[in-house]
């Protein structure tokens, strides 16, 4: 058969790109072109650190959204968080591809002649005790209350930190998070009116969110420890102190909290292992059964061929 | 290179349409951010992305580069443009109306980015008018469409349901 038009043919362009690639659904570079040279007097190895732990809460954060899909109470709900999963995942994959061009012996080895970008290998090819993120992206879904919660908190968070990064001096991190802001502020405002609208629904609706909230208190804290990278990303004025933007998050919590008639749990910070959080590597068991169901076909295949 | 080399690579970089809004090309959609021509003929073409995870952007690149070989350059090389990020407000009055036409309602003017963003528990107030009876009574099902650049709406006086591009 001979195409006339490619247009005209829904099987045209489809094999532009096919190399039997066993996961992932295309090579391109999502940092294809860019300027990715570290500013002078910044650490490659801390920049590089600082991106993937931010990389590393989005991409863990938006997996669990993704297993939300087809289970949420009703198709808008189903929709929305599918959306949000899809806006993280894509700025996990710009931060971890910046993470990886600023420090590549952050990159797993692979076999010799294995087409899996950088930014694949990362978050495919790593075990939990090397993933960075904030363990309250990674702890199992619950009903959707947990859902709505975690989201709120999460995108209140991340969001004030990214207003922040939007003038980093690395200027890759800087256009990422002046992008993911604009994402970041639908997010949070889809959670907030949900957090209200539960708060106020049914008996029911309120003691499910109070739930969710005395559940995932205790994850809070974390958020606002300043890890030694961060700390360093900080100083050198490429990262944010998550301390400092402890104040500015509190307020936004405080004015969904107000509205909806909520009062703060009264509950201690989950400890860590040894002092250790989910930034140093250590997180809940969840994390690992995650990461193995997520990463089990590339690491059966890290050639990329089937 | 001659100027008419430069049309040439224009013209047909912005005969591309977005995959997923096909009645709007990457120009009206404000994602061709620049075409140039090296010395060597190699066509180099700078896209940015909608969204941090927009999964388009591949199917652009490679539309971008078949009808650039087809118009006779062999070299083609496309690039991420990050900074400044997309708007809304670089939909063309072209591309504006061509998502009404195709019944999508077009974008307001996007939200001011500087400084922190204020939290509002109401539903976003945007003057929406149903792309098909063009009734402004018009109610907002989900902040989030079938693409992550849409909001769905339902028009309350032919009950018809429509998607708005939202505003960023």
């Amino acid at each position: 058969m001979q195409a006339q038009d490619d247009h005209e043919s829904v099987y045209a362009g489809l094999l532009v790109n096919d190399d039997h690639w066993a996961f992932g659904t295309d090579f391109e570079d999502p940092l294809a072109g860019v300027d990715t040279t570290v500013p002078a007097g910044v650490d490659p190895a801390v920049l590089a650190r600082y991106c993937l732990a931010l990389g590393d809460d989005a991409l863990v954060f938006s997996h669990r959204l993704s297993q939300w899909c087809s289970n949420a109470p009703d198709l808008e709900e189903d929709i929305a968080l599918a959306n949000t999963a899809l806006d993280l995942l894509g700025q996990a994959r710009l931060l971890l591809a910046r993470a990886a061009a600023a420090d590549p012996a952050l990159v797993p080895a692979l076999p010799e002649g294995s087409p899996v970008p950088p930014e694949d290998a990362l978050a495919f090819f790593r075990d939990d005790r090397d993933f960075a993120n904030v363990r309250l992206a990674e702890v199992p879904n619950g009903d959707f209350a947990e859902v709505v919660v975690r989201l709120l908190l999460f995108s209140t968070w991340r969001l004030a930190l990214f207003e922040q990064l939007a003038g980093s001096r690395d200027a890759v991190l800087a256009a990422v998070a002046a992008k993911g802001r604009k994402e970041l502020a639908y997010h949070r405002e889809y959670a907030a009116r949900w957090f209200l609208t539960l708060a106020q629904g049914t008996d029911e609706s309120r003691r499910r969110l109070l739930a969710a909230l005395d559940g995932l208190w205790p994850l809070w804290p974390e958020l606002f420890s300043t890890h030694p990278v961060e700390a360093a990303a900080a100083e050198a004025g490429v990262g944010v102190d998550p301390a400092a933007v402890a104040g500015a998050v509190d307020a936004v919590v405080e004015q969904v909290f107000t509205a909806s008639g909520v009062t703060r749990p009264e509950r201690g910070a989950l400890a860590g292992v040894r002092g250790r959080f989910g930034r140093d590597g250590a997180h809940t068991e969840a994390l690992s059964r995650m990461l193995a169901e997520m990463q089990v076909v590339a690491r059966a295949h890290p050639k990329g061929l089937w | 290179m001659t100027a008419s080399t430069l049309e040439r690579a224009r013209a047909a970089a912005g005969s591309v349409v977005d995959p997923e809004l096909p009645m709007l090309t990457l120009v009206d959609l404000g994602v061709l951010r620049a075409v140039e021509v090296a010395a060597d003929g190699t066509v180099e073409v700078a896209i940015t992305p909608t969204y941090s995870g927009c999964p388009a952007m591949a199917a652009m690149r490679d539309d971008l580069v078949r009808e650039l070989r087809g118009a006779g350059f062999e070299r083609v090389r496309v690039r991420v443009a990050l900074d400044p990020a997309w708007t809304t407000d670089w939909i063309t009055p072209r591309g504006r109306a061509a998502l009404a036409a195709a019944g999508i309602s077009p974008p307001g003017p996007a939200p001011r980015s500087a400084g922190p963003v204020a939290l509002t528990l109401l539903p976003a107030r945007r003057s929406v008018r149903c792309p098909r009876c063009d009734s402004a009574d018009v109610a907002l099902t989900s902040e989030f469409g079938s693409t992550a650049c849409k909001a769905l709406y339902r028009c309350l006086a032919c009950l018809e349901p429509f998607d708005h591009v939202k505003e960023i």
